[in-house]
């Protein structure tokens, strides 16, 4: 891996951190707000968590 | 509860059978660390060659007294379209050999394996040479439908589906309470109908839950398969998990309702000149983002996560001379547990995602009303109505 992949990498890395922490943080209010919605905003949330997932990783499949 | 205790005992045997099996694969490879060769080449070496397929199902090799080197497993078939046909030979003839120095003579051609993929050699080729870039240069690749270990791992988990979820439907035909095994299969076909299929495609769930479910427990099982000391990593090849997503890409492709082709190609309530714009991003949307990242979420996760409990093994070999065997083989038990608990987690929840993004998608295309815009005021009414009822 040369030096500008593993920056791109580390990139790739910092905003799907902020992204998933933006996402775990506000579950988590929701969750504190209604916890009779657990399940609900759980589901979301993971799907979110995944779609976010997919797009980091293409990234950085494709700057491998 | 006689015969539950006899599987779990049956279970308990075959885990330490596992287990003993892997803790002497990595005692092996920790003997052949001596010498001038790169400790984490090596290693490396050993982990890329995991991540790929290969045409022989190989459990683990010793050096022994005589410093021979010994490999226990079994050859599979490797089955080739060359330029004479369809040529099928065991794997055994190959006799472990990966840099293409062991040629194969097998249906008036021959062959040589380099880097886990088979080579044809030209008519007057002797020995296949390579180019700086260690392609070879007098050898091209053949259409390989081998049963290689993958497709060993897949053809395996698909007749033990085709047992498991047969005899639980044959269950249903005499009582409706199932027995044995299927009281374990049952709450989870319940629940992938109720909880991913119904919630997302919407009241034509049926005609869906087969492919759902079929996709999850392949994922699942194929990912807790790939958590044995057998070392299958059939999820974590690109070619499956393509193929998995072209799947789902043919089901929402072909069951797209007009109002799911409208809406991608001309959708109402946007201004007309924004309209190709729009549609050329749904397009690409559909037939490319969509299956991509499906395909690439699971290929990576699993392979990622294959990476990482490898090398955590190696930390028992590439950590030895600064923590003595014994602090070394803790650091990477523990470490190594740790992950592989983990990687429970993420097998089950790969799978699950896979199996809720195909409903997801499904569930854009066949989706039956859409909201507002070109409706009067009556038949949204009817629809709310319809909602209630």
């Amino acid at each position: 891996m040369t030096v500008p992949n593993l920056v791109g990498a580390g990139l790739i890395v910092i905003g799907a951190g902020i992204g998933l922490g933006k996402i775990g943080g506000s579950a988590m209010e929701g969750i504190a707000r209604q916890p009779e919605a657990t399940g609900k905003i759980q589901t979301a949330m993971i799907i979110i968590a995944a779609l976010l997932e997919g797009l980091a990783f293409g990234a950085l499949f494709l700057g491998k | 509860m006689r015969v539950f205790k006899k599987s779990i005992d049956l279970a308990a045997t075959l885990f330490i059978l596992l287990f003993s099996i892997g803790v002497s694969a990595s005692a092996t490879s920790d003997e052949k660390e001596e010498g001038p060769i790169n400790t984490q080449e090596e290693v490396e070496g050993y982990i890329l060659h995991h991540i790929k397929d290969s045409h022989d199902f190989h459990l683990f090799s010793y050096t022994n007294d005589e410093g021979e080197r010994k490999h226990v497993g079994f050859p599979l078939p490797v089955i080739v379209w060359s330029s004479e046909g369809l040529v099928t030979f065991m794997s055994s003839r190959f006799h472990h050999d990966d840099s293409g120095h062991h040629i194969v003579e097998a249906g008036g051609t021959r062959f040589a394996k380099l880097h886990s993929k088979i080579y044809e050699l030209e008519s007057d080729a002797e020995e296949i040479k390579l180019d700086e870039e260690e392609h070879p240069v007098n050898a091209h690749k053949v259409l390989d439908f081998s049963i290689t270990k993958s497709v060993f791992g897949m053809l395996l988990i698909g007749i033990l589906m085709l047992v498991w979820f047969g005899g639980l439907a044959r269950q249903y035909k005499n009582k409706q309470i199932p027995t044995g095994f299927g009281r374990i299969l049952e709450p989870l076909v319940l629940y992938v109908r109720d909880e991913i299929a119904k919630p997302n495609i919407g009241h034509k769930y049926r005609q869906f839950t087969g492919y759902l479910l079929t996709v999850f427990f392949f994922i699942w099982i194929l990912n807790l398969l790939g958590l044995t000391p057998f070392g299958f990593n059939v999820t974590g090849q690109i070619a499956v998990t393509a193929a998995l997503a072209i799947f789902t890409l043919i089901i929402y492709t072909f069951k797209g309702n007009r109002d799911y082709w409208e809406h991608m190609l001309w959708m109402p309530g946007v201004p007309v000149l924004i309209r190709p714009v729009l549609a050329v991003i749904e397009l690409a949307g559909a037939f490319l983002i969509k299956p991509f990242s499906l395909l690439v979420r699971l290929f990576a996760n699993i392979s990622a996560g294959h990476i990482v409990v490898m090398s955590l093994i190696a930390i028992l070999i590439t950590m030895k001379s600064e923590l003595t065997v014994f602090g070394s083989g803790l650091l990477s038990f523990v470490l190594s547990l740790f992950i592989t608990l983990i990687e429970l987690l993420v097998a089950f929840l790969q799978a699950y995602i896979f199996t809720m993004l195909s409903a997801l998608f499904i569930g854009m295309a066949v989706a039956e009303h859409d909201h507002g815009h070109d409706h009067d005021e009556e038949s949204d009414a009817e629809e709310v109505r319809a909602d209630f009822i």
